[in-house]
């Protein structure tokens, strides 16, 4: 056979070292990419692959997340002055959830300290970021380590299985080393569903043989790959901000403002001021001080209707708007009509309507739904945080 | 332990020592640290061969008459200096000299021109004064004090009439080349104006940007434009100004280089609170004042972990590589410019605007012109302790030099620099060669090692429409305040720029007693 060369080889998009055996379940053919790498949609049905991580336990490719690997004597310095949380106190084996801002507070995207992981390429922000300390040095380590995100109530069981040894003493946000097929198997315990789960992260050559050992312990204990969508639905039962829904990345951000802060986002428990320094520092301040313009909100909405893209009122006339839904659903293990919505601050204790539009067979439809604001995450068992997490 | 100033300023140069006398005149406590062992930075004055001295800045034409007045100058023995002619040399000494606002050496079509020309310009320049001396708001913040300094400098402008003012919206951004061609036919006369707008920038006369912007800044002194030297030269000025601000009570030290601005950092926050000396003395103050360069200021004394990243990196892309260079001569007697009885005027080599546009086509490249142009002065003439009797100083601004050369500034290159520029000073003055005792060449390079100013750049900073006024140095620092409480910036880096004018010292100072 004559080698044509490709012409759209530039084109192309990546496969991650999982690929072979994704592509064999990936039923539906559903892809889409992900900073460059095919990334599953769903593989057969996006309902089924999320009552899999709610009810047994799911393989989430995040080979395509970024990683970087920050080092040298002025790397902790570095990086506690980009980002909000004082990493100072960060113990070995641990991991951090953090996020960064501009100068100006607003935020360009979350992440977790190891390695620093985040959704998008970031390195031009991490040079800059590093400019003027001497002695940091930065590494993509993106296509070099293969990355599984793996969520659900049976999932230590299936690591116990595996031989992952006391794996079921691995705190939330710990991290642990294993040998595995004379390479290293890094497994932290964390994930985007917020259920029990862990991140597996190894060398790409074994990429294949971890995912043959996981699948084979896991045979009994309903392991089945799942993609973006049915992700999108855990995180969001589990009051996860997703870029691009909850937030505008700010270095992305073409209009004035129309990114977002940490401190609109909720998470003003990760902005630390007690630290004396640190990137946005002073414009979050002024924020706090006169009060977010806007706050992400969780809701309870009336009906089943999904109040997906929904502006949202004060009052059930729609004379006054005070929001817009980021993300909606259907929660089937709350059993409720779930959203994530950004609200004009001063109006979160007045009555919240949302304007749901909907399509019943054809026809365009509407109606208004009363809002609850929830002040906790929809969905958050007890065995998420416990350790060990029990049997299941 | 340590003694309690109200504010400490670093560096001594003209703007450090102009803030520090308006500080200590309102009673404030004021420490003064200059590294050097002299004072007045760019416009100190040093020996450089047994028993002759030169200062870099050479002339006079700018500085500010408010702040002679308002610090009593005159009480300290500053007197300024006659208003010296600018001669455009020529070779065969036909000479074209400018005097009392008047030009000889041309044609009657020129001599009509220039009136009309000078007269023009002197009213721009009248109109845009005021700004120097004033703190340029930031935008978009829209308080009603920063909207009224807004709506006053437009009505300046205004003030100069429907006519004036599309005639200076039209050439405001013209490259000097274009604004001459219009205007004369001289080539020496056209070369000799457009210096004033090119030179301490990176730019020629067929760059479009601030030349014209640059000319009207320049001239906005008491001479209107034509240069000076004050009674006993530059020291003269210096010296006043330091008289001035230890009668006030304020402290100067000299040899006394700063290592790093000392920042507070606590649960409130970063606030500048001391220096620390490179000996590792410490001074502790209310405040600090930077008259030392932006970049040095914030990359080398604050640190970049005190800075937020976007602002870090917006001073790390300051443009401040210089394309000045300095040559000292150390004469064994007075040269003979031919067509010149005595030298003792501002002559320009630049026989044409295009040589000019030659030399900085080498240095755009990182080389320094083989043929370069000059401004060349002997301060010796003007103030006699600045060489022993009989002999003289020749001082020369040389463009276009790099001061980041292709392959680095090697011996080699320094002296063949210096061998070009003598021999282009002997086409004008033969024998000239023969009297030099000792030459001193500086390149930007140089400067930024012997006198501290980054990339030994003339105004510390390139002054372009990109680092002016609410951008000088970047916004966030352009109001002399910085991102750190406590912290301000005083030197050429600020607006309104470079040059001995004292504006950014002045400035500084209103904002911090305000
Ligand atoms: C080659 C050249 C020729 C020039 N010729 C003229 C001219 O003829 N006429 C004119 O009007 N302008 C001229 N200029 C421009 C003018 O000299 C400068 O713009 C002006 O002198 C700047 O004054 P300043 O006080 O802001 O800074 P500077 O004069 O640069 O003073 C800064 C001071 O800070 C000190 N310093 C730096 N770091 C430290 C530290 N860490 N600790 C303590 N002290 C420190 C330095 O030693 C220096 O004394 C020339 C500039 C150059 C480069």
């Amino acid at each position: 056979m004559s080698k044509i060369k490709d012409p759209f080889a530039g084109e192309r998009l990546k496969e991650t070292p999982f690929h072979p055996r994704q592509s064999a379940l990936n039923l539906r053919n559903a892809w889409s990419s992900w900073n460059g790498y095919l990334f599953a949609d769903c593989y057969y049905e996006a309902e089924y692959e999320y009552f899999c991580i709610r009810n047994q336990c799911g393989t989430y490719d995040i080979t395509p997340m970024q990683k970087y690997e920050i080092s040298g004597a002025d790397a902790e310095a570095m990086l506690n002055r980009m980002v909000t949380r004082d990493i100072s106190k960060l113990r070995k084996n641990r991991v951090t959830y953090v996020c960064w801002c501009t100068d100006e507070g607003r935020m360009i995207d979350d992440g977790t300290i190891f390695m620093l992981t985040c959704g998008s390429p970031s390195l031009a922000w991490l040079r800059k970021s590093s400019f003027g300390y001497k002695d940091v040095t930065i590494k993509d380590l993106s296509d070099t380590v293969a990355a599984l995100s793996f969520q659900g109530p049976t999932s230590c069981e299936v690591l116990k299985k595996m031989g992952l040894s006391k794996i079921d003493t691995l705190k939330p946000f710990g991290i642990k080393h294993f040998k595995f097929k004379g390479g290293k198997l890094m497994v932290s315990r964390t994930g985007f569903t917020g259920d029990l789960g862990y991140e597996l992260w190894i060398d790409p050559k074994l990429a294949l043989d971890l995912w043959d050992a996981l699948y084979a312990a896991g045979e009994d204990f309903g392991i089945q790959p799942y993609g973006e969508t049915a992700t999108n639905m855990a995180r969001l039962e589990a009051g996860f901000i997703m870029p691009e829904m909850e937030f505008n990345e700010a270095l992305k951000t073409i209009h004035f403002q129309h990114d977002q802060t940490p401190l609109e986002l909720d998470l003003g428990w990760l902005v630390d001021f007690k630290k004396p320094h640190f990137n946005g520092r002073n414009a979050l301040l002024r924020e706090k001080e006169k009060g977010t313009e806007y706050m992400l909100t969780k809701l309870d909405i009336q009906g089943n209707k999904p109040a997906e893209e929904s502006f949202l009122y004060s009052d059930k006339a729609c004379t006054k708007q005070i929001g817009y839904v980021t993300s909606a659903m259907w929660s089937p293990v709350v059993k409720a009509n779930i959203a994530l919505a950004m609200i004009k601050t001063k109006h979160l204790d007045g009555d919240i309507w949302a304007e749901i539009n909907y399509v019943k067979e054809l026809r365009q439809l509407s109606k208004m739904a009363k809002c609850t604001v929830m002040k906790k995450p929809f969905w958050a068992p007890a065995r998420a945080k416990a350790t060990p997490p029990g049997p299941y | 332990m340590t003694k309690q100033y109200d504010t400490i300023i670093i560096g001594a140069g003209h703007n450090g020592l102009v803030c520090a006398a308006y500080l200590a005149k309102k009673g404030q406590k004021v420490l003064l640290l200059e590294a050097a062992d002299t004072l007045g930075g760019l416009a100190s004055t040093r020996e450089f061969h047994p028993g002759f001295k030169a200062s870099v800045a050479h002339t006079i034409n700018q500085f500010s008459s408010k702040i002679v007045g308002d610090l009593n100058l005159a009480a300290y023995g500053f007197k300024s200096g006659k208003p010296m002619q600018s001669v455009g040399l020529s070779e065969d000494g036909q000479h074209v000299s400018i005097a009392n606002g008047k030009v000889t050496g041309v044609g009657q079509s020129d001599i009509d021109a220039f009136a009309r020309y000078t007269k023009m310009m002197q009213r721009y320049a009248k109109a845009m004064a005021g700004f120097s001396l004033q703190t340029i708001p930031p935008i978009g913040n829209n308080s009603f004090s920063e909207v009224l300094t807004f709506a006053k400098m437009g009505l300046k402008i205004r003030g100069l009439g429907r006519e004036d003012m599309r005639e200076l919206l039209r050439i405001i951004s013209l490259p000097a080349r274009d604004l001459m061609d219009e205007n004369f036919d001289n080539p020496i006369l056209k070369a000799m104006l457009s210096w004033d707008g090119l030179i301490g920038s990176k730019m020629a006369p067929r760059s479009p940007n601030n030349t014209v912007l640059m000319m009207l800044f320049r001239m906005i002194g008491e001479h209107r434009g034509a240069h000076a030297l004050p009674v006993g030269g530059m020291d003269g000025l210096i010296n006043a100004l330091s008289n001035a601000l230890t009668s006030s009570g304020a402290e100067i030290r000299t040899s006394a280089p700063v290592g790093q601005v000392l920042v507070n950092r606590s649960k409130n926050g970063l606030s500048a609170v001391g220096v620390i000396l490179q000996n590792g003395e410490e001074f502790k103050a209310q405040r600090i004042v930077s008259a030392v360069d932006p970049k040095q200021t914030f990359l080398d004394l604050v640190g970049v972990d005190n800075l937020e990243i976007e602002f870090t990196n917006r001073i790390n892309r300051l443009r401040s590589d210089g394309y000045v260079a300095k040559l000292h001569l150390a004469l064994d007697g007075l040269p003979d410019f031919n067509g010149i009885n005595i030298p003792n005027e501002r002559m320009i080599i630049a026989p044409e605007m295009d040589a000019i546009e030659f030399a900085f086509d080498d240095a755009k490249y990182g080389e320094a012109s083989s043929e370069p142009v000059m401004e060349v002065m002997l301060p010796s003439l003007r103030d006699q302790s600045l060489a022993p009797e009989g002999k003289h100083v020749l001082s020369a601004h040389i463009m276009y030099v790099p001061y980041n050369r292709k392959g680095g500034w090697t011996k080699k290159a320094k002296d063949q620099l210096a061998k070009n520029a003598i021999k282009t000073l002997s086409q004008y003055a033969p024998g000239i060669e023969k009297q030099i005792a000792h030459a001193e060449l500086l390149t930007p390079a140089d400067i930024a090692e012997s006198h501290l100013v980054t990339g030994g750049h003339w105004h510390h900073g390139e002054f372009a429409l990109d680092q002016m006024m609410m951008m000088r140095p970047t916004y966030e620092a352009a109001q002399y305040k910085t991102p750190i409480p406590g912290l301000y910036l005083a030197s050429a880096g600020c607006h309104p720029g470079g040059g001995i004018m004292g504006g950014p010292g002045h400035n500084a100072a209103h904002e911090i007693l305000k």
